[in-house]
């Protein structure tokens, strides 16, 4: 199954990714209006300090804990790909309690939302990915 | 400081307060420190004094809100007191020193490229469909026998001089690690590999991890002698001696002590921190007898394996100077035009000392010609090689092939913003900052290298067909293929040319 990977040599924390998450997910036809004057929450998120920086998003664990452990039955697997069903998040936040990644996070109502790896949206292919300025991003079969 | 050291800034920064997101990238991304961002307006501020527009905000920025222009802040106006040259006046007042400047001449002087146009075949000679017909772009550059020679067995004598062997008659030039980044000479590297051309070390030595590129290396052997040992003249595919450079014929180099750190340092093999003088002459070097015994001493040192270049700035008697060289021993001869760049020299030198390539090129491929030697040595050529149509008109006035680096720049990112000596380069090319070195992936920088030489071999066919040549071989030196245009009788007399409607 092809995935999300980050290659940590090439990672230059422009944080690109993570406004180009934001604004695939918006569902708004241009990133100003999508982005602008708001508060954002990505999917990706940067990860640096002075000498290194990285993107961590959800691995899609082949045995993934998170969906072992949602007491509301949203997390499921699906074709590899960890999908959320918002109507069902209750917010107890036991996945961001266990995934080992801290790659789930709330959106701004408390409800969770994770990578679905722009499957979803009309971005059809991850919008990380296509964006990051040096090829740190890549989404391929390992 | 005094009210007269301040110099308005060149450029704006324009931003598009409906677009900006005030996500931070140009911040972030800007080695220069002109944009921040102010908590209390939650909006991002500019301090254009610091901007030096290489343009990498503005291509980062995801919502395209940033543009820079030139800023319209004039002094009175002035035909013969421009500009740059009441603040450069300006400058030196405040400073008392040398003013730096990178890359090629920016100046407005003739380019003779832009006034010679090529001919096509049309009704009596037919053109070639390079897509159709097969059409040869590969040269051999060295010594070329001046004729056939048999063994006492009457066979022929085929052992010819060492050459380099090109899938087109294009190289990538002379650029030192240290000037350019680690990654930037990656890029070359792979790039000159899957293309089947060669870059050039420069005279910085070659890193450790690169001497599997050995057969598309040019190793370079320049005044300061830095990282030359046996392995590395055994590494290259030729060996190149570096007596002039384009942008500053008659000075050497300074590769400040801040840039020698780590790799540049070992491979250079000097103390880290200490500067990277280059002196101005080869101190060993005074006459062509002198640097016949350097071009030989090399050859001994590699078996006569390889051919060696000798790579000279076109100054005014340059078809004497090439003359020489070709009596030298050298296989090959570079000469480097006066619009060549540079990582840093000085700007008075870098924009009055040199002649144009394309002249210098005629001059010498004539004087070669008339004195029976022009087989002794190939001819390579660069200082602003833009086009492959600057190639094929290369080629026509004489020349084997064309050095080309600045083109090679601006397809990893450069923006010619000619501060490469301020060592702050935002697009990871010349600069020796790790977290700006990363900003240039190999992997990019060698495909788009190996896109633009694709791209320019297509056109070099596509011109060479229409003119009803099929080959680089019989487009060498071909004259009659050009034309001059708006030039006097002078400039068509040393370029070789006739006008255009003769």
């Amino acid at each position: 199954m092809k995935r999300v990977y980050v290659n940590e040599e090439w990672c230059l924390g422009c944080h690109l990714c993570e406004y180009n998450c934001a604004f695939a997910n918006s569902g708004k036809p241009d990133m100003a209006t999508a982005l602008k004057g708001k508060p954002i929450y990505p999917r990706i998120h940067i990860e640096e300090n002075d000498k290194i920086s990285y993107a961590v998003s959800c691995r899609h664990c082949t045995d993934p804990i998170c969906v072992k452990s949602c007491i509301a039955g949203a997390l499921r697997q699906e074709d590899g790909v960890i999908r959320i069903d918002r109507e069902k998040c209750v917010g107890c936040l036991t996945c961001v309690l266990v995934c080992p990644y801290g790659a789930l996070a709330p959106d701004g109502d408390g409800v969770m939302q994770k990578c679905e790896l722009c499957l979803q949206n009309s971005c059809g292919e991850p919008a990380c990915v296509t964006g990051c300025p040096n090829r740190a991003i890549v989404y391929e079969e390992r | 400081m005094s009210a007269v050291d301040f110099i308005f800034p060149e450029f704006e920064v324009v931003r598009n307060s409906d677009r900006c997101i005030a996500c931070r990238v140009c911040e972030r991304q800007c080695s220069n420190k002109v944009h921040s961002y102010n908590e209390e307006r939650g909006a991002m501020l500019s301090d254009e004094t610091k901007c030096v527009n290489c343009q990498r905000c503005v291509s980062l920025c995801p919502t395209r809100a940033l543009k820079i222009i030139k800023s319209d802040c004039t002094f009175r106006e002035n035909a013969n007191w421009q500009p740059d040259t009441i603040k450069q006046v300006y400058r030196q007042a405040s400073s008392g020193g040398v003013l730096l400047s990178a890359m090629g001449n920016p100046k407005p002087q003739p380019v003779y490229w832009d006034r010679i146009l090529i001919n096509a075949s049309q009704v009596t000679n037919p053109s070639i469909d390079p897509l159709r017909e097969p059409m040869e772009t590969r040269v051999f550059l060295g010594k070329k026998p001046s004729r056939t020679e048999r063994g006492p067995d009457g066979k022929l004598k085929t052992e010819l001089s060492p050459q380099i062997d090109l899938s087109m008659p294009v190289m990538f030039s002379a650029m030192s690690y240290g000037s350019i980044s680690y990654n930037a000479h990656a890029s070359l590297a792979r790039a000159a590999e899957a293309l089947g051309i060669c870059y050039n070390t420069g005279e910085g030595g070659l890193h450790e991890d690169f001497y599997r590129y050995g057969k598309n290396t040019i190793v370079q052997v320049a005044s300061g002698r830095f990282g030359v040992h046996k392995d590395y003249l055994e590494a290259g595919a030729a060996i190149e001696i570096k007596m002039g450079q384009g942008a500053k014929p008659g000075i050497g180099g300074h590769l400040p002590g801040t840039k020698i750190v780590g790799d540049v340092s070992r491979t250079r093999m000097i103390p880290e921190g200490s500067d990277a003088i280059s002196p101005a002459p080869h101190h060993d070097i005074y006459s062509i007898e002198d640097l016949r015994q350097l071009v030989y001493s090399l050859k001994e040192a590699t078996a006569y394996r390889k051919p060696v270049i000798v790579k000279v700035a076109a100054v005014h008697n340059i078809a004497a100077i090439a003359s020489g060289i070709a009596r030298s021993g050298a296989d090959i001869i570079a000469i480097d035009g006066y619009r060549g760049g540079t990582g840093a020299a000085p700007t008075l030198i870098r924009e009055n000392v040199g002649i144009p390539i394309e002249l210098a090129l005629a001059a010498v491929d004539s004087r070669l010609r008339d004195e029976g030697i022009r087989g002794n040595v190939s001819l390579v050529v660069g200082g602003s090689i833009r086009s492959a149509a600057d190639v094929v008109k290369a080629i026509a006035l004489g020349a084997d092939a064309c050095y080309v680096a600045t083109a090679a720049l601006l397809a990893l990112g450069c923006h010619l913003c000619r501060t490469c000596n301020t060592g702050n380069c935002n697009w990871g090319i010349a600069t020796q900052r790790p977290e700006l070195v990363k900003r240039l992936n190999p992997d990019i920088g060698s495909e788009r290298l190996i896109n633009l030489m694709t791209a320019w071999r297509h056109e070099i066919m596509e011109l060479m067909g229409g003119m009803g040549i099929n080959s680089i071989e019989a487009l060498k030196g071909n004259r009659m293929m050009l034309r001059g245009v708006g030039l006097n009788e002078k400039e068509l007399g040393i370029l070789g040319i006739s006008h255009a409607g003769e």
